[in-house]
């Protein structure tokens, strides 16, 4: 079990939130498919891996006093792939012109990652045991 | 409607849901009938307690499931007739699915017969885990 910063995956959170609210008003394509490429770094090789957990690591952190509070790796890497599902069909939407995808799936993205850095909001609780529960008999 | 107001729609109702969403984790909540399923000790992985048992159920996505186990088994250490059982969702499907567990952690209150009075989803305050426990005779 990998164990990394909690403050780097809120901060990450924060900033995702910025990213996708600027791509859900400008719907301009390089900005969703900027964080489609985010997502799946987050995603397939972890979210410690990220060029937002580079800037929290470079920048963020040697700032901050308080003691860091660890968390588990998976969790966050459940939640990035989720994130990376959105913004690919949202990223798909966008190329083909079905800009209605685009606006919803960038909106549920945009919601996940919102609640994550306002309200420390775990998608996995509330998503993988459903996820499970559906696909397993 | 242009994608600014679009925008500010989907955060306000992501903060409503947040502040509802945050406030109601950890609270217990009493079943108005007890027609629960009568939980074995072998159900359950341990024996029942002599007037409280809590069942928590956890997943490998959830960070706060963490901090719910080490909350609850610090707190039975002191409590000779309340007993803590930690069950992973995924390899219990079947009790899952029995009991409804929808998110992780759910955590059982089991009265002294191995039937549940009530449940609490997320990481309750050590206060709202007391007040849960004193209600149950």
């Amino acid at each position: 079990m990998i164990n990394i910063d909690a403050r780097g995956p809120r901060f990450s959170a924060v900033i995702t939130t910025v990213v996708l609210a600027i791509a859900l008003v400008t719907s301009n394509i390089w900005v969703i498919a900027f964080q489609t490429a985010v997502f799946a770094i987050g995603a397939l090789r972890g979210p410690q891996f990220t060029p937002y957990a580079f800037i929290f690591r470079k920048i963020v952190k040697p700032r901050l006093k308080s003691t860091p509070a660890l968390e588990d790796v998976r969790p966050l890497r459940f939640a990035q792939t989720v994130g990376l599902g959105f913004a690919l069909v949202a990223t798909i939407g966008a190329a083909s012109g079905a800009t209605g995808v685009f606006a919803v799936a960038t909106a549920f993205a945009l919601v996940a990652a919102f609640l994550n850095a306002a309200f420390n909001f775990c998608l996995g609780c509330q998503v993988y045991l459903l996820l499970v529960r559906a696909t397993s008999k | 409607m242009d994608s600014l107001t679009q925008l500010v729609l989907v955060l306000l109702a992501a903060t409503g849901f947040g502040f509802w969403f945050k406030r109601s984790r950890g609270e217990f909540r009493r079943k108005k009938t007890l027609n629960g399923p009568k939980l074995s000790p072998a159900a359950i992985g341990c024996e029942l307690g002599s007037r409280v048992t809590m069942v928590q159920f956890s997943s490998a996505f959830c960070s706060p499931c963490r901090a719910t186990q080490a909350l609850l088994e610090d707190m039975v250490k002191t409590l000779p007739d309340v007993r803590y059982s930690h069950i992973d969702a995924e390899s219990q499907l079947e009790l899952v699915r029995e009991l409804d567990i929808r998110s992780t952690p759910t955590t059982l209150f089991l009265n002294r017969d191995g039937v549940e009075v009530g449940r609490a989803f997320g990481t309750p305050k050590r206060s709202q885990v007391m007040h849960a426990l004193n209600a149950i005779h």
